[in-house]
């Protein structure tokens, strides 16, 4: 399925096509580690079990900030 | 997954299950609140300076520090935000939009001290200055001047505490970075208290968030709809607070509680480093120029402002 994810942090907007089912397997696939970022559809925060949906559109919200 | 105690979906994964955003809301202010009363952070007759800096921690501390107030019928005039701009282009500047903002809406006093007025440039021209003598890397820089001026402006303002709103990983990663750096006489002054006993020269800081991990201080920001915009300061990746946070936050994800285990065997120990540091504190002096507390004749403050002078 493909989902867009928009990376706060890197101010990227990125395409992927993902070959697992959940928020999870989206996270591992991108290499990102779910510590350090809440996550954000449809203005909803989800967790990490979430089953992800062909075209959805997922904001990864930087948990690190400051200095 | 659902909520533990409802049937709404979860915003957050906790060690004991999910839980919804009402009770999310619900369990993060109540766990602020049993610290601030667990530690006796807060007296009924005490003037709260509140250290912000416009980021998710200063907001979400001065939020839940009025809140506390408010609940406990103590005046909210007891309490003012100092900021402090260190002079960072394209990072303070956005975080103090925000703050001055949010305090206008919550009604709360603002101060704003920069290092400019204060100590005659910005971090960004002191820094390389400073670092040609010293080697000191901009973070140690920024740290000494930041303390001075929160101590010198807090007290100025007749606060009794200082508010700080360093959370769990913060204060986990110092307890990593004292034991890796052999600090371990700084390890006395840290806790939810700061310093070994009250002090003339110091006004003692407080940390309602310190059992708040950073995940949760980011979401309660969020969902209570605070302004807070993602920012990072330049310098922070020099820093060698960035390593251990990394360390920190993979041994997290591998082995769930790490941090808080952190924590709660620093807590254990705490009482003993205290006890050690009284026996061995040095003299607090006054410093000859600006009489501030120093462990010398100089603070350090000073020092470095000598070095900018010098050019």
């Amino acid at each position: 399925m493909n989902i867009t994810v928009l990376n706060e942090r890197e101010h990227t907007t990125q395409d992927v096509t993902l070959t697992g089912k959940t928020l999870i397997d989206l996270l591992k696939q991108l290499k990102i580690n779910p510590e350090v970022v809440i996550v954000v559809r449809n203005n909803e925060v989800i967790t990490e079990d979430e089953i992800l949906n062909d075209n959805d559109t997922i904001e990864l919200l930087s948990v690190v900030s400051g200095g | 997954m659902n909520c533990l105690h409802c049937s709404k979906n979860a915003v957050i994964t906790l060690q004991h299950g999910g839980l919804c955003k009402n009770h999310f809301l619900s369990y993060f202010e109540q766990k602020v609140f049993h610290t601030i009363n667990k530690y006796q952070l807060i007296q009924r007759n005490d003037k709260l300076c509140i250290a912000t800096s416009g980021g998710k921690d200063s907001l979400t501390v001065l939020h839940l520090t009025k809140k506390y107030l408010e609940k406990n019928n103590i005046p909210a005039t007891n309490l003012f935000a100092l900021a402090i701009d260190e002079g960072i282009a394209d990072y303070r500047e956005h975080t103090l939009i925000d703050l001055q903002k949010f305090c206008s809406e919550q009604n709360v006093q603002l101060k704003i001290v920069s290092f400019q007025d204060e100590l005659g440039k910005p971090l960004d021209e002191a820094y390389p200055i400073i670092n040609k003598d010293t080697q000191k890397k901009p973070c140690n820089v920024c740290g000494v001047w930041r303390r001075y001026l929160l101590n010198k402006h807090a007290a100025k303002m007749g606060a009794t505490k200082v508010v700080t709103g360093h959370n769990l990983d913060d204060e986990a990663q110092v307890i990593i970075m004292n034991i890796f750096k052999a600090n371990t006489k700084l390890a006395g002054r840290m806790g939810p208290i700061s310093g070994i006993e009250e002090s003339e020269h110091f006004i003692q800081r407080v940390k309602p968030l310190y059992f708040c991990a950073e995940k949760e201080v980011r979401l309660y920001a969020l969902l209570k709809n605070f302004q807070v915009q993602f920012t990072e300061c330049p310098y922070a990746k020099e820093g060698f607070r960035h390593h251990v946070q990394e360390m920190l936050n993979n041994f997290e994800q591998q082995y769930h509680g790490t941090k808080q285990s952190i924590i709660n065997s620093f807590l254990e120990l705490l009482p003993l480093a205290k006890e050690k540091e009284k026996g061995l504190s040095e003299e607090i002096k006054r410093c000859q120029h600006c009489g501030e507390a120093a462990n010398k004749e100089v603070c350090n403050a000073c020092l470095m402002k000598e070095m900018i002078a010098r050019g």
